[in-house]
Order: structure tokens, then sequence, then C-alpha cells
């Protein structure tokens, strides 16, 4: 799959707690989480973020708390894809889990700055800046992991499973 | 090539000949958690799903205790999904307001978790139970659904980081000020996807509210789960429980002499202080007594990482015959309703209450800045729990320091960060 967009930039250790304020944690409603993704990173991000945007970050994006609200909150935003130089590990799994593609890139993590668009290609895994003409390669999902996306998630990939 | 105690429980939790670092396997699961911020939205895809029925009731289980009591509308909706959902699937291990109790405080206390488990919880503080020498880990919504339905969860087995505490703890330092090292060392990512593997002689005598704290904010450091080899201090713990909801003492297991680890650190116990970890990282670690001009409006002590009976107790020993400074507002939040009792029987609570603190229902409540406590913009709090992130406690102009409770009820008598000796 291929993702094109602009990106907008994060520092490192940015948790959950900032992606998704606690205090927005009493609904489900995809929509209503959209409405305050990043607010306590950037308060601005949500009125700023535009369909097919990229989130580029530093490392150890996600940690804290394994609320799925935030990843939720990001994709419900808009947001095509993630890109840091790592990822907090529930908050990696709930990404795959529900969908939001992630690339973890030192390289692109470093180089890519705000506003530059980029797209990222999940299948060949490379990272093209557009911008700065410059590109990035960062490692493919194991086949595990694959198998989920394919399937558009977890819940897909386990249909028929159980007793 | 030996197996850690992490490797070994998945291993026998699998479908998987042999596990190695790095290898992807699903694994059955002994005990799959939830909440009310985390399993509505587990509920919503798995009837999304079609399934109709769980894999396992029995294995289901479900705290309201984060906005419970209720803090507002959205909330109370929010605990009714889970009442409801428990109601239509019969599940026993449902904990109504009156039975509940913060999660991971409850679950040992009752005996629901045992030795060699293999738990998941939609909330990070699940890697708890590793006290027990089960494996628990924290994880999303979403897998929580795929458990209801398959009574199973997918894994990367982790590297296993070992942590070797030597010496004799010096007065007024627990498992909190262990942890807090530990992270200050290796840092917020330092374990992260890793199994951090606590023992040494400092460990074979810590009890087992300690170990629990020690356990619980492996995820501070990133780690996948925080675990301690079972031992007579678990047995006993275990044995001690009263109407324990599962029989047996669990499989014990231990790591093999030649188990490999991708890091191996070793702390002498006896060059540690009480620590506080500083705005905005759990790893921003100081020394109490490097902290005297730091002032606090408010303290909590409480949580699932440091509101079990031994730290009330220790509180209770602070501030007994004393008052919290004036300007301070002091909450105590014992975890579960055993421990609520347990206090007012042993007097604790009218301490607190006599020291000018209030004395709460259990609950979540201040910790993630939920209610009973949320803080204003510019106040600072000192506070037991496990998280001093932008905004966790309340508005993201606050702060929050970490620290032991003895050090939380030495600050709360000063109106800043003290060492308990200058109380005691």
């Amino acid at each position: 799959m291929q993702y094109k967009g602009k990106t907008h930039r994060f520092g490192d250790d940015v948790n959950t707690d900032e992606i998704l304020p606690a205090r927005y944690l009493n609904t489900t409603d995809r929509q209503e989480l959209a409405k305050h993704c990043m607010e306590d990173a950037d308060k601005a991000f949500a009125q700023k973020v535009k369909t097919h945007d990229i989130i580029a970050a530093g490392r150890n994006f996600g940690c804290g708390s394994s609320r799925e609200h935030a990843p939720v909150s990001i994709k419900a935003a808009g947001v095509s894809c993630v890109i840091a130089q790592s990822f907090a590990r529930i908050f990696a799994r709930n990404c795959i889990n529900i969908g939001l593609p992630i690339a973890e890139s030192i390289e692109a993590s470093e180089r890519i700055r705000k506003g530059d668009t980029v797209s990222v290609d999940t299948d060949k895994g490379v990272i093209r800046n557009i911008t700065r003409k410059e590109t990035y390669k960062f490692e493919k999902y194991p086949p595990f992991m694959q198998k989920i996306i394919r399937a558009g998630g977890l819940m897909n990939s386990i249909k028929g499973k159980g007793r | 090539m030996g197996y850690t105690i992490t490797e070994k429980i998945l291993l026998k939790h699998a479908k998987a000949k042999e596990v190695h670092p790095g290898q992807f396997i699903s694994a059955k699961v002994d005990l799959y958690l939830g909440n009310d911020i985390t399993a509505p939205l587990a509920i919503e895809e798995f009837e999304k799903s079609g399934a109709g029925k769980l894999f396992d009731p029995k294995k289901v289980v479900l705290v309201p205790d984060h906005f419970a009591p209720a803090k507002d509308m959205k909330s109370a909706n929010q605990c009714k999904r889970l009442a409801a959902f428990a109601r239509n699937f019969n599940i026993k291990n449902y904990f109504e307001v009156g039975k509940m109790g913060i999660e991971h405080a409850l679950l040992p206390e009752i005996g629901l978790v045992l030795p060699g488990d293999l738990v998941i919880g939609a909330d990070s503080h699940t890697c708890t139970y590793g006290a027990l020498g089960a494996f628990s880990t924290g994880i999303g919504s979403t897998d929580l659904a795929a458990a209801y339905v398959t009574g199973e969860c997918w894994f990367k087995v982790p590297e296993s980081m070992k942590f070797i505490f030597s010496g004799k703890l010096p007065r007024w330092v627990g498992g909190k000020d262990l942890i807090l090292h530990t992270i200050g060392d290796i840092g917020v990512d330092g374990a992260r996807y890793r199994a951090m593997e606590f023992c040494g002689e400092t460990i074979e005598t810590l009890e087992m509210d300690d170990r629990l704290t020690m356990c619980n904010m492996a995820i501070e450091a990133g780690g996948k789960n925080g675990i301690i080899a079972p031992d007579k201090i678990t047995a006993r713990y275990i044995k001690s429980i009263k109407d324990k909801r599962r029989p047996g003492l669990g499989k014990c297991y231990s790591s093999d002499k030649d188990a490999e680890y991708s890091v191996v650190k070793e702390y002498d116990v006896r060059k540690i202080e009480p620590l506080v970890a500083c705005p905005n990282l759990p790893s921003n670690v100081r020394p109490a007594s490097k902290l005297k001009d730091v002032s606090v409006d408010q303290v909590v002590i409480g949580s699932c990482t440091n509101g079990r009976i031994s730290d009330l107790r220790i509180a209770a020993k602070m501030l007994k015959g004393k008052k919290a400074k004036s300007s301070v507002r002091l909450i105590i939040i014992p975890a579960t309703q055993k421990i609520y009792l347990d206090a007012v029987k042993e007097g604790l609570a009218k301490i607190f209450v006599e020291a000018g603190g209030i004395y709460s229902t259990p609950s979540c409540g201040p910790c993630l800045g939920g209610h009973l406590g949320v803080l204003a913009s510019g106040e600072t709090a000192l506070a037991t729990t496990n998280r001093n992130f932008t905004g966790r406690m309340g508005d993201p102009v606050s702060k929050v320091y970490l620290s032991n409770p003895a050090v939380a009820a030495a600050s709360a008598i000063k109106g800043r960060i003290a060492h308990p000796s200058e109380v005691i």
C-alpha cells in the first residue's frame, strides 16, 4: 500500500495522554475522539490536519497508557500513516490491529521536516520525501503482521476462529 | 540454550515446539481484563464481529475503576455497557462499585491471577501481575475483543533483561524507589519490547506489595512485562488469600541458569535513597533530599502502584498525630474495598482524616486526571502514582512528581517535597 501526504512533526516520547487526553476517554465515538487528537502535544492539530496527512515523530512514539483511543483518534482524524524513529509496544500493536500503517525509520525521523510531502510504500519498505528529494528505507512488517494488515485488521483476520 | 521464566510461560501457552526472542506466536490466555475505558471499545469490536458468544466467560474480567463511581454521564454510560455485557454473557468476574477496586490491586488480592498464568489486560499496568510469577502484559481493546472470540492473543516473544538487586534496603526505601532507580538508569524506552526480570537477594526478601509496585511500573521503561520468579513469599501471599477465586497455587517457573539475556544490570540498593521522578517523564529521577525547594499543592497516595495496605500503613506512620500543611490537599485512595476496610479497622483512616486529608472510595481517580483531585493550571502534585506526563493529572499546565508513600506523606506535612527523616 502507498500513502502520501504532508507531514506534521512531533518529538520524542510523545505519550498517549498527549495524543488523546484522558478527559476525553468517556466516549468511544470516533469523530468525537478525532476532534481532540494530539491535543496536549499540539492544541491546533485537529483543526490543521487534513485527510491523508502523515505524522513524523522521534523516539518511543505512543508510550504510556494502552488506550486504543489514541491511534483510533489519529486514524479518525484522517492521518494516513505514522512515521517514527521507534514506537512504544502497545501503541504499535494497536495500530496493526486497527489498520493504521506505521513505519519505523531513524533516517526518516531525523530528516523529515514539518510540512514536507512524503510518500510511504509499506510493500517495498520505502519512504520518499518528495519535498527534499530524498529516500529512506524501513523494515517491512514481518509476515505475521502482514497477514493481519492484509485482512484489514485483527478482527477480520480471526474471522471463523473460536468455538 | 535454556529459557527465561518469560519464555517458559509463553512456550507453555503457545502452539509451538520452541520459542525464541523475535518469534511471533499465538498463545492461549488464562485471563483477559478490561476496564470502563478500554472494554467499551472491545465490546463494540466483539459485537461487530458477529461472533455472538465468548470463547470462555470464566476468563473474562471486567472492572469499572477508572472513571467509577461514574464521574459524569458519559462515564456512567460506559460503566453501564460493562454491566450489561457482563449480564448478557454471564460473566462472573464483573466487579460493580462496592465490590470493585483498582483492577491491578484487586485481581491479586482475590486470587484471580496465579503463578505461571498468561494474562492480558487492556490497560498498560497489567504488567503488575509479574510479581506473582505470571506473564502479564498490557494490550489494546481490539486485542481484548479478539481474545473474547478466540481465547488467544498474538505476541512477539521478547528478549529478556535481568536486573539483579543486592544489599539490604535502607530505611524509607521500598519497591517504588527500586523501580524508579531502574527507570532512571535505563530510560522510558530502555526496556521497550523486552521482559524485565527482577532478581537478587534484595528481591528474595521483598514483600509482595513492593514486588507488585516494581512490576507495575515495568511499562514506564517501555517493558513488555516485569517478572519475579515465584518463591516462599509468593506461596505465602497466595495461601493467605481468603475466598480465593481460583483453586491451587499455580505453576511455578524459574529461569534456567543458561538462559539468555540481552542486558544484565546489577544494583546495590544500599546506595539508593528515597527517589522522586520529576516532570514530565518517569525517568527524570532525583533524590527526594535534593528537591526541598519544590512546593506542592496536592499530595495523592493511592493508585495501582502504591494504594495497597502496606503503603497506607507507611503513610499513616508518617502522619500520625501530625497535620498536612493547610495549603496542601491530601488525598488518600485505598486501592480496593478490602484495603479500605482494613485501613479503617487498623485506625489508619482516622489518622488520615485527623491529619486533614480525605479518605476516598477506591478508584483510579486523579492518577489519569479523571476525578477526585484533578489539577488546575499551574498546580503541582506529588503522587504515589506511576506517570508524570504533561497534563496527566489534569490541566496541561500542571506538574506531577512521583514518589513512594513515605515521601508523599512527609511532603504533605511540609507543603514541599520532603525526605521522610525530616518528619520522623
